[in-house]
């Protein structure tokens, strides 16, 4: 695989530099809404689809700003967008599934301050992405928000019927849980080497 | 504890409650990305609590000074832009004072516009109290997540380097334990410090029991 | 956002008027524009005079004997003397010594690593036709293992004279610069790779070899324009 090739770009953000267990972006949902597996899909998606508009919106407003020589407004611009697609997804979704919108609850509008959003946009405008591989890095990265977030699910929905001690339960648990989980992922780790 | 939208008296509490009671990071678990991601060493831990407390003081006392003047329906937007213009100074401030320093946090400084800590002290408590409680109160949240920061950064550089603050601890024979400066290290410490901290709290609510059931029945 | 009003108290009806958000709005926007650009007017000189330094220090750690530099972009068929850092191309330092001499040009290469996108900065001198040094800018290696690359003293021995010599008709190298298996090296092109850090050593192979097959003969066709400057130099 060629470094830059679009595949590469989505492999990377989705598990080898899985933006919640080696970026330490989005641990705020991750921890919030882990809990079950229904409800970490759907955030998952919604997430998904946030990251997806906010790339592309990052990265006509870069475009923009450079224009003009004002990067200096880069990040007020940026997360001005975000919440702003997050309002989109929140009004879209209560209006084409009530159900899926009263399950996520206070979490859709917390889609704002998730780190994983904002982290997209920048670092797809560090890395100077031109616009498909953005859409890679973009999905690769929502993707394995996903991964991991339903990954972590599984394993607290088993954890429930286990016999846990009573000081770990809860953030400190699933932090372990989320340690190991990062360990398994560190496997991937070379994934984009060239064997030249 | 005050009701949350009466007008606070300024105490010693309003600023220790940051540190122990309601602390960010422990007790609210609130900003918990910079805590895994910046803490593999103790001197990105310090600077990464130093800038969240600037950006959380100055926009706390802008928007407490404002608070009269926010229409409730543009409130989060107005609040986050204030505090995206606090942490872009930030980024540029630390640019200027060490360009090492800004490479070894990376992107993390200018996430701090999304940590949860600001955006809820704004809500819940800058935008309805005076100046004078709302800086106590951010002097307060700052310095204890700073220091949540340090316990973190310190144990992780401590065991996964062998030292403190780039001054070497051990001899040359330490072998470290380098899973902790990596991502997997991060998780393990901070389940650990929060391990650490409910079991204390249960601790001291038994003793607080026992003591209790001692006088109730002493008596 | 949607307006209310709503009345708050019995018989008394307060609507917020868009005016009031406007002025908000507006009185924060201006507000943050005008701090924003304080601080970036601020801090500009400083983080240039900063960036100034990183470069500098980088530059004479691997060109030994310079003292001064002179920058250059390699463009479409050229290379020209840069001033304000808007040429489109890759960026070529040049390293003057104390008698205004070429002593050594230096540039940025990168590749994939183990972990993330290793950066690094390698110089080539001329006269010996050969790469004198690198020095690795930014990396994400596992600490211990795959760090060596910049800290291991053994490995920083592949790069006092690493060949890069031209071919019969300066097109390209005359050989690959190749990652061998530890301990095998017998040629001056070859790199000794790290034992146990295969993944980086190649990276750093790799990158090295891509970017001098691209620059040196560019370069070497381009001598004396990059020589003459030394009289100009910053």
């Amino acid at each position: 695989m060629a470094a830059d090739s679009l595949i590469f770009i989505f492999l990377n953000a989705a598990v080898i530099n899985n933006f919640v267990l080696a970026l330490f972006l989005g641990i705020c949902p991750f921890l919030g809404v882990s809990a079950k597996r229904d409800t970490a899909w759907h955030m998952g998606l919604a997430v998904i689809f946030v990251m997806l508009v906010s790339s592309v919106s990052a990265y006509a407003i870069n475009w923009l700003l450079v224009r003009f020589d004002i990067q200096f407004l880069r990040l007020i611009c940026y997360i001005a967008v975000i919440a702003s697609a997050v309002q989109l997804v929140e009004m879209a979704m209560k209006k084409f599934s009530p159900a899926l919108f009263r399950a996520l609850g206070i979490f859709l509008p917390l889609i704002t301050t998730n780190c994983a959003i904002l982290g997209v946009a920048l670092f797809q405008t560090f890395r100077e992405y031109d616009f498909l591989q953005c859409l890679a890095f973009s999905l690769g990265a929502g993707i394995g928000f996903t991964l991991a977030l339903t990954l972590m699910a599984g394993l607290r929905e088993r954890l429930e019927l286990a016999n846990v001690p009573n000081v770990s339960q809860g953030a400190a648990l699933t932090l372990m849980l989320a340690g190991l989980l990062s360990l398994a992922f560190m496997g991937f780790a070379g994934l984009g080497g060239q064997h030249v | 504890m005050t009701l949350p939208n009466q007008e606070e008296k300024v105490t010693a509490d309003t600023f220790l409650r940051g540190l122990w009671e309601e602390n960010p990071v422990f007790v609210m678990l609130l900003g918990m990305c910079p805590v895994l991601a910046v803490t593999n060493s103790a001197i990105n831990a310090l600077a990464m609590g130093l800038a969240t407390t600037f950006v959380l003081l100055c926009s706390s006392i802008l928007v407490s000074l404002m608070r009269k003047l926010i229409p409730k329906q543009v409130r989060i937007a107005t609040y986050i832009v204030i505090i995206a213009t606090f942490v872009t100074i930030v980024d540029y401030s630390i640019q200027a004072i060490s360009l090492d320093l800004y490479n070894a946090l990376g992107a993390f400084i200018q996430l701090i516009v999304v940590n949860c800590i600001i955006l809820g002290r704004a809500e819940a408590y800058a935008s309805k109290q005076r100046l004078g409680a709302t800086v106590v109160n951010g002097l307060g949240m700052g310095v204890g997540f700073t220091i949540a920061l340090l316990c973190l950064g310190g144990v992780r550089e401590i065991l996964g380097t062998g030292s403190l603050f780039g001054f070497p601890l051990f001899g040359e024979n330490f072998q470290p334990w380098v899973v902790m400066i990596l991502p997997p290290g991060g998780f393990f410490v901070l389940g650990g410090w929060l391990l650490l901290f409910n079991w204390y709290r249960q601790h001291r609510e038994r003793k607080l029991m026992e003591q209790q059931g001692a006088t109730a029945s002493g008596s | 956002m949607n307006q209310s009003t709503a009345p708050q108290t019995p018989g008394l009806v307060t609507a917020t008027p868009s005016f009031a958000m406007l002025r908000t709005l507006s009185l924060v926007a201006g507000l943050s524009g005008l701090l924003v650009v304080l601080a970036y007017q601020i801090t500009l000189p400083l983080i240039e005079e900063n960036k100034r330094i990183a470069i500098e220090r980088a530059l004479f750690k691997v060109i030994p004997g310079a003292v001064s530099r002179r920058d250059f972009v390699s463009t479409a068929g050229d290379i020209i003397a840069t001033g304000d850092g808007t040429d489109e191309g890759t960026l070529i330092y040049a390293g003057y010594d104390q008698q205004s001499r070429l002593v050594g040009v230096a540039l940025e290469a990168a590749a994939q690593g183990y972990q993330d996108v290793i950066r690094i900065l390698y110089s080539f001198a001329p006269t010996c036709q050969c790469i004198r040094g690198i020095e690795v800018l930014k990396m994400a290696e596992t600490p211990g293992i795959g760090d060596k690359i910049a800290k291991d003293p053994r490995f920083q021995e592949n790069f006092v004279r690493l060949d890069a010599r031209l071919n019969a008709d300066a097109s390209a190298l005359a050989n690959d610069i190749l990652m061998v298996k530890h301990g095998t090296r017998t040629e001056p092109w070859q790199i000794d790779a790290i034992s146990g850090a295969t993944i980086s050593s190649r990276a750093v192979a790799r990158m090295l070899n891509d970017s001098a097959q691209q620059m040196v003969p560019k370069i070497m066709a381009y001598l004396d324009r990059l020589q003459d400057a030394g009289g100009e130099t910053e």
